[in-house]
């Protein structure tokens, strides 16, 4: 069975890699530009992980975060919070609210794809 | 027949009555059983208010005005009925400072001062002229009346007998030794008169009955009872007038009279002599209350039947109403009535004309001449042994010398006046302490300056508005002083002073006073400071019923007992000051050793005692003189003086400081929070920057490993990543750059090359940098509107541009995704080049209008909402166009786009070109 990932981020350039690594690992990727976006995604469809960029526009990523773990339906999803503000208050925040792990932009792609595999396991080679 | 030796006779003989009561009553006073120990005869003696202006005058006054005679009577009704705790709290003051006189109780108050004491003094004895003049006038009037008797015949002009022939020189002068005799005959100055107030209680009896036996022999014996009266005076039509309040002079005149008399009632120096220094019990106000109500009440029952009686029984106007007391028994052939009502006059005269002398000849001794006498240090008086004698030889002159003054005025106004409108100026002069006496009483920050500047100007108002004009109307001054004011100013007139018109003289003069001095005695007291006596004895009036143990004043003397009771016996005698020595002792338990120095209270009660003799601001200086023989007490008591208004000054100065220091912790807060703001703006700064620098540099890393860990991928996906690199490094590169000009700027360390500059030039170059945006991603519609030609601006050219190309390419970035239209348009406007720059996108929120072009406010949502920009392009451009000596800013309404407008100012050639194509 294939895990879906989905990518949320407001930079295309950031977006584009980032579906560019989860594809080529083999994850089902779905994408979403902004907080509400991604909300809406989730219900569509709830991913077993989400990249959650902190600063979006509409709702940020924290908000959104926070959304998830407020809904026990969604207590299997996975989150990692990506922020291009390395504070460590904001770190902090993330985990309080509910995020799985933080990654601080820029990133190395390798270190973003191992955290990803720890939670979801090898993505099947079919 | 009355034989004019047989009046003379009789008043001499009643005069002579007088003077056995007053000796009785001192008599039973020197042997402890006071005659006047009860509050009947000091009401009384209260009485003493209605002199022969009550008891000719009223009848005068209302066959002219009706009922206009009656506010005289009721001020002081009210004043007794209503403002009794006023009268108790003076009277309990006087008695704990030991006070002699109005001129003493005002001097007393302001700090003992004898400048305010003698400026009374002279006030009282310049306001009393016109009030003896009047005592006088009368007495001669009815004498010369009554000895015509059975004729009526109205005396000549006052001012036109010959001296020598004048009865009223002779009622003066038999007058001035009666009061001598009645008021100075004691060597002991300090006491009671308890003899004069027996006799003017007697006196007051007198002239109520006299008064009272005219008008039930005219209402009931000449008409039949009070109905009759009214009733023929309202069948004769000149009459009618009468009954009505406009005959009274209207409400505006009554109640201006009503305030007189209510503060002549306490502020005439003889009313104050007998309610407050002859008052031996405070309780015997409680009954005065009502009684001299009561004694005013009865006094004024037959005014108006007599005056009608009068007015029916002479029609022709032959008779001055003044004299119908007199006439109206005499034109019915009753002589022994018509001699009983001429003694009640002459009561009502010498009762009058007695307290008042005792009363101002204390002052004149207390306050203006021994205090002077005193500092002439020539005449060595604070050595002379026996200082008595002195004392009654000043009180006599003065005595003597008032009452040549009220003659010499009667001599002076002659006929021009009626006796009320005499005595109205009295009134109005005395009226004059009031504000110094209830401000004193009542108001602790009244300041001796106050006092001084309001009496003095009160009086000099008085003076100018009643007593000039007075003369003026007898022909001493000319009328035109009247009628055209001095020197023909029409604002000066004394009866229409500043163009006030429509008051009656009265009303007119105590308006303009009482506005002087009260104005004055409140606004300078509030802008002086007190001394520490005044502030001390200001307590000490004010707060009379708080603490009646005298803590205020400060000697801190050794004199020696002998010396204190030496000083005591030089002004009371020896054996007086003796036996208030032995008292002192025995209520104290004390035995007093001559040669021992004495304790601060026998001090203190030293200084009262010869306050009772001579007034407290001549006491003061005394006892200051024996004092003096110690050097080193002076000493102490300056340096308690010192020391107290250190602490004042230095309590003064620790409030100014806390106050300072709150308004400095209020600024150090503001401060302090406008820093936390400017911090956590920075935080926000880096953070923004940290996040637009990580943003690109995301994308760069991750494309460079994809494209690292990916070496087979296809060509064209290859050349598509590298492309997103080189793209994002330009905008890493944009971003440093951006960062690095704004804090150049900010540190002022930029380098600018300013020029004359071609503004189409840069507009078109800037257009041509960002023609690459309008085609590259979205079909852009631009709209230039330029002229030809643009004037020169003096500006750095790359700045200029940068600016024009960092608001296009804002505009491209915002405006409408689908349809999007910008436009750039230039021209003059206020002798400035203005460039704007519009878009049709989503436009700027008001809020957000001024907020976008600071460098620390943009962060956060601006951001975040439009992620494209740097954040930092709007800041740069304020900070050009700032350096160029333009404006920049944005109007916008939400959702109709935004047009952001910028002036720089012209180069010099560029002005001269302007100018020259206007011409």
């Amino acid at each position: 069975m294939t895990h879906s990932v989905l990518v949320v981020d407001d930079e295309p350039n950031i977006v584009l890699s980032l579906e560019f690594l989860m594809k080529q690992a083999n994850y089902d990727v779905r994408v979403a530009r902004d907080g509400e976006a991604a909300l809406a995604e989730i219900e569509q469809a709830p991913p077993d992980l989400v990249l959650l960029d902190a600063m979006l526009p509409k709702r940020d990523g924290f908000d959104v975060c926070q959304a998830i773990r407020a809904d026990p339906a969604l207590n299997g999803v996975r989150i990692i919070m990506l922020t291009a503000k390395g504070r460590e208050v904001e770190r902090e925040k993330g985990l309080a609210l509910g995020a799985d792990d933080y990654i601080t932009k820029p990133f190395s792609t390798r270190d973003v794809l191992e955290r990803v595999k720890d939670f979801l396991g090898e993505p099947d080679e079919a | 027949m009355l034989q004019g030796w047989i009046i003379v006779l009789v008043s001499l003989a009643y005069l002579c009555f007088l003077f056995a009561i007053a000796s009785y009553g001192d008599r039973r006073a020197d042997q402890g059983r006071s005659l006047i120990a009860n509050p009947y005869i000091y009401a009384l003696s209260i009485a003493v208010y209605c002199t022969s202006w009550t008891f000719y005058g009223s009848v005068g006054r209302a066959a002219s005005s009706g009922v206009g005679f009656l506010p005289i009577y009721l001020g002081p009704t009210l004043m007794f009925i209503c403002g009794w705790f006023v009268l108790r709290k003076i009277i309990r003051i006087s008695k704990v400072n030991k006070i002699t006189s109005i001129a003493d109780f005002i001097a007393s108050r302001y700090g003992k001062s004898p400048l305010l004491g003698g400026l009374v003094a002279v006030i009282a004895v310049i306001g009393i002229m016109p009030y003896i003049s009047l005592q006088l006038k009368a007495i001669s009037t009815s004498f010369s009346v009554l000895v015509q008797y059975p004729e009526i015949v109205m005396p000549q002009d006052l001012g036109s007998a010959p001296l020598l022939q004048d009865t009223a020189l002779y009622a003066a002068l038999i007058m001035a030794a009666f009061s001598v005799l009645f008021g100075t005959r004691h060597i002991d100055a300090s006491e009671h008169h308890e003899g004069m107030v027996a006799a003017i209680a007697f006196e007051s009896v007198v002239k109520l009955l006299a008064f009272l036996a005219v008008g039930v022999f005219v209402t009931f014996l000449v008409y039949d009872g009070f109905g009759d009266v009214f009733s023929q005076a309202a069948a004769v039509p000149a009459l009618t007038r009468l009954f009505s309040i406009e005959a009274a002079g209207g409400y505006g005149s009554w109640i201006s009279l009503m305030i007189l008399a209510m503060a002549a009632i306490i502020c005439l120096p003889r009313q104050f002599q007998v309610a407050v220094v002859e008052n031996v019990d405070e309780r015997h106000l409680r009954k005065a209350v009502w009684l001299f109500p009561l004694y005013l009440f009865l006094i004024n029952i037959f005014v108006l039947p007599i005056a009608f009686g009068g007015l029916l029984l002479f029609p022709d106007g032959g008779v001055d109403a003044d004299t119908f007391v007199l006439t109206l028994p005499m034109a019915e052939r009753q002589e022994g009535l018509a001699l009983f009502v001429f003694i009640g006059g002459l009561s009502a005269a010498t009762g009058m004309i007695i307290v008042a002398t005792i009363a101002i000849s204390t002052m004149v001794s207390n306050d203006l001449v021994m205090p002077v006498l005193l500092r002439v240090g020539r005449l060595h008086l604070s050595e002379r042994e026996d200082l008595t004698g002195l004392l009654l030889a000043i009180r006599r002159g003065t005595i003597l010398i008032v009452l040549l003054l009220g003659y010499l005025y009667a001599r002076l106004i002659g006929e021009s006046y009626a006796l009320v409108t005499i005595g109205l100026v009295s009134f109005a002069a005395a009226a004059q302490f009031c504000p110094a006496i209830i401000g004193g009483i009542f108001w602790k920050g009244a300041s001796r300056a106050g006092a001084a500047a309001g009496m003095s100007a009160g009086f000099l108002v008085w003076a100018y508005t009643l007593l000039l004009p007075s003369f003026a109307r007898s022909g001493w001054l000319p009328a035109a002083f009247l009628e055209e004011g001095p020197f023909g100013i029409d604002l000066l007139k004394p009866y229409e002073l500043f163009g006030l018109t429509g008051l009656d003289p009265i009303s007119h003069a105590l308006f303009w006073s009482m506005f002087a001095n009260i104005g004055l005695l409140v606004g300078v007291s509030l802008l002086t400071r007190q001394s520490l006596v005044e502030r001390a004895q200001a307590v000490l009036f004010v707060d009379v019923f708080r603490r009646t143990e005298d803590q205020a004043r400060i000697w801190r003397a050794t004199a020696s007992v002998r010396d204190l009771q030496g000083l005591l016996a030089r002004f009371v005698g020896q054996q007086r000051a003796s036996s208030a020595f032995s008292r002192y002792a025995r209520r104290h338990g004390q035995k007093l050793d001559v040669q021992a120095p004495a304790d601060t209270a026998l001090v203190r009660f030293t200084e009262r005692q010869l306050a009772g003799a001579i007034g407290a601001a001549s006491a003061r200086i005394m006892v200051a003189s024996v004092v003096k023989e110690e050097l080193l007490d002076i000493d102490q008591v300056m340096a308690i003086l010192d020391e107290a208004s250190q602490v004042i000054e230095y309590s003064r100065r620790l409030e100014e400081k806390s106050a300072q220091l709150e308004a400095t912790s209020r600024e150090l807060r503001a401060a302090n929070e406008r820093l936390k703001d400017l911090d956590r703006m920075k935080d926000d700064f880096v953070s923004t920057v940290s996040h637009e620098l990580r943003t690109p540099l995301t994308s760069i890393r991750s494309f460079s490993e994809i494209l690292f860990d990916n070496p087979d991928l296809d060509a064209d996906q290859k050349k598509e990543f590298l492309k997103i690199v080189i793209s994002e490094s330009e905008r890493l590169t944009r971003l440093i750059n951006d960062v690095l000009d704004m804090a150049k700027m900010e540190a002022d360390q930029l380098d600018w090359y300013m020029a004359e500059t071609d503004a189409r030039a840069v507009i078109d170059q800037a257009l041509a940098a960002t023609h690459s945006l309008l085609q590259r991603d979205r079909p852009i519609a631009l709209e230039t509107d330029l002229p030809t030609r643009l004037p020169s601006v003096h500006a750095d050219a790359d700045r200029l541009t940068q600016v024009i190309v960092n608001l296009l390419s804002n505009a491209v970035k915002f405006c409408d995704p689908e349809r999007g239209r910008i436009g750039i348009t230039a021209g003059l406007r206020d002798g400035l080049l203005q460039v704007e720059v519009w878009d049709n996108g989503p436009g700027v929120p008001e809020a957000d209008q001024e907020r976008i072009f600071e460098k620390f406010q943009q962060a956060g949502h601006i951001l975040t909402d439009k992620p494209q920009g740097t954040g930092l392009g709007l800041p740069i451009c304020r900070q050009i166009i700032k350096h160029f000596g333009g404006t920049i800013w944005v109007e916008s309404v939400p959702g109709r786009g935004a047009r952001f407008s910028f002036t720089v100012p012209l180069a010099e050639a560029g002005e001269a070109a302007v100018s020259a194509s206007a011409e």
